[in-house]
């Protein structure tokens, strides 16, 4: 196992400082390790995410080889030719467990925005007090991005969030944690052969949720609330102006409507399968508000804002695999984990095998099918 | 399972869409209008021709519009105002959206019917108010669906339309346009 930096390295430097996990602790699971502290319900801080994993790095064994940079693979033979920062290897077979989120995405028009405005991404977020004095504008309303305008609201900043298409959650529903639901109503274990439309299941943002002590909702009414004005999508840059786009109120009807037909998912399956009794009653939660009016406009160099975070989402970074399987938007090529290339694997990329493929406790059932298909194919070729 | 019609050849489109995937050229069309002026703020703009699927395109035949003002604004009214066109492509973009994910998701429909209203303050335009911008303000459609649906799937078929509306998106996001003088 070659690992650049140190192990958990993206928890260790790619996250801000007040980050939690969305997930709850007891959904903290790795083959053989659990959470087992005194908060099963709760959400872990970034500094107990780096121990949890370190911890199952120690127990589980892992010939993890830290401070080693992959720096290119290559077809060689019937194998792969890696080369990385403290000498090559090679091997018969590649699994590709490098993240799905090396990158920060940012939309070509950044370039348009006047110098006067600091942009940063969520990799170069610490916190509100790193940022330059005044108003900031989010872009991004997903899990990302509702969190930072939430924080940077708190720190008594004005705040514009600019909103496109989202994914609306509850944090608890019928008393359980939203996550309880996906994983308890299977929802989350739906196989990436049964989805009706894969492509567009793994193009889906993060939900609108925060782990935090008080397990509150974290949707766009609460932001909204808290006096954070919501804004369309950002669409364009023109004279020093950022464009919204007009479709806000659809893009909540999408969202809401999408909330609507999941909860009504979870309603069924609590019925079908006799729970009805161990949760609260149904819910239905207050449509999305629409302001009125909605700015579409906003002059970038009036120091309204003196800050951008780019909230927009991440994308994998392949510039070190040099076989022909990415394809022409800078996707890994791959059914269920296995790539193109003879021996060549992936794991960790959205909906791999299952909805749930992307979040800690979702690489276990994807591993063992991706590695028993690996399994199978080194000794045929032997 | 009842077979249900709604006079949308959907299964066409959901191929054009597998075989486009991987032939971006021949997805690049052009849509053509050519105007003439007629006399006072009255034009006829006629449209038969474009481009697509990689060549040269036709309607079955030429469609001429009239545009004009209104008596009010001291004209002669042979036709619709330019910003009134823009609500007849809007309706008929969505009225189009509704049917085609209607037919994709089974739904069969008995009546769909739409109203449009594009607020309008005419200051801009006449430049009595340099505040005032020259377009809407904004625009309200209000859906009257008649079909085999609940209300959140009716409500559903709505929002899926103007998510994948060509109009709805050039009237929402702001598009760049180039006049030259030939
Ligand atoms: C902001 C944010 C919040 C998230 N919150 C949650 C959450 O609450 N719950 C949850 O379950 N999931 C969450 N996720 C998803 C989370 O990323 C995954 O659950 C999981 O950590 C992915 O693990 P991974 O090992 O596949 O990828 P990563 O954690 O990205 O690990 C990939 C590793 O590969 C290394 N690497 C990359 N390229 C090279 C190279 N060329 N050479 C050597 N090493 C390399 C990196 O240094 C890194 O350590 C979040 C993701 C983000 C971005």
């Amino acid at each position: 196992m070659l690992e650049r930096g140190e192990v958990a390295n993206s928890w260790r430097r790619e996250r801000w400082d007040s980050l939690r996990l969305l997930t709850p602790n007891w959904q903290s699971r790795l083959p053989g390790h659990h959470y087992q502290g005194p908060d099963p319900d709760g959400y872990m801080t970034m500094g107990e995410v780096v121990e949890f994993i370190e911890r199952f790095a120690t127990v589980s064994g892992a010939p993890v080889r830290t401070g080693t940079n992959v720096t290119s693979v290559r077809r060689a033979g019937d194998g792969y030719q890696v080369t990385t920062s403290s000498g090559a290897i090679s091997c018969r077979s590649v699994v590709i467990a490098s993240g799905a989120c090396n990158r920060p995405v940012v939309p070509p028009f950044a370039g348009a925005v006047p110098s006067s405005v600091t942009q940063i991404t969520p990799f170069d977020y610490r916190g509100p007090d790193r940022l330059p004095e005044g108003g900031v504008l989010v872009v991004g309303a997903s899990a990302t991005g509702v969190q930072l305008a939430a924080e940077l609201r708190r720190s008594g900043r004005p705040v514009i969030l600019s909103v496109g298409e989202h994914v609306r959650l509850p944090r608890l529903y019928r008393g359980r944690d939203v996550l309880w639901w996906m994983d308890a109503s299977g929802v989350w274990d739906q196989r990436h052969d049964e989805v009706d439309d894969l492509a567009r299941a793994r193009r889906l943002p993060s939900p609108q949720l925060a782990g935090t002590p008080g397990r509150g909702t974290l949707d766009l009414n609460v932001l909204a609330a808290m006096g954070v004005e919501l804004v369309g999508r950002w669409a364009a840059v023109s004279d020093g102006r950022a464009l919204f786009s007009g479709g806000l109120r659809n893009v909540f009807s999408l969202a809401d409507l999408k909330m609507g037909r999941l909860l009504d998912t979870f309603d069924e399956w609590a019925r079908a399968h006799g729970r009805d009794a161990d949760v609260g009653p149904p819910e239905r939660f207050a449509p999305t508000r629409v302001p009125e009016p909605a700015r579409w406009r906003l002059d970038l160099s009036s120091g309204e804002i003196r800050t951008i975070v780019w909230a927009t989402g991440f994308r994998p970074d392949y510039g070190w695999l040099e076989v022909p399987v990415v394809d022409e938007k800078g996707r890994l090529r791959h059914e269920g984990g296995v790539v193109g290339g003879p021996g060549l694997y992936a794991l960790g990329l959205p909906v791999l095998r299952r909805r749930k493929s992307t979040f800690i406790h979702g690489v276990e059932d994807d591993a063992r099918e991706v590695v028993g298909h690996l399994a199978r194919h080194l000794p045929v070729r032997r | 399972m009842t077979t249900i019609d709604n006079g949308v050849n959907v299964q066409a489109l959901l191929d054009a869409r597998e075989v486009l995937k991987g032939a971006p050229e021949a997805a690049k069309f052009t849509w053509r209008a050519s105007s003439k002026w007629q006399n006072g703020v009255h034009s006829t703009t006629s449209i038969q021709n474009f481009f697509g699927l990689g060549q040269e395109q036709s309607h079955k035949s030429e469609t001429v519009f009239t545009a004009d003002h209104p008596e009010v604004f001291a004209a002669e009214d042979n036709g619709i105002t330019p910003i009134e066109y823009l609500l007849v492509g809007l309706a008929s973009c969505l009225t189009a959206g509704v049917a085609s994910v209607a037919q994709n998701r089974g739904i069969q429909l008995r009546s769909v019917e739409s109203t449009v209203e594009g607020n309008h303050d005419i200051r801009g335009i006449l430049g009595a108010d340099s505040d005032v911008r020259n377009g809407f303000n904004d625009i309200k459609v209000t859906f009257t669906i008649d079909a085999d649906a609940s209300k959140e799937d009716i409500e559903a078929l709505v929002a899926q339309s103007q998510k994948r509306s060509a109009v709805f998106d050039a009237l929402t996001n702001p598009t760049n346009v180039t006049v030259d003088v030939a």
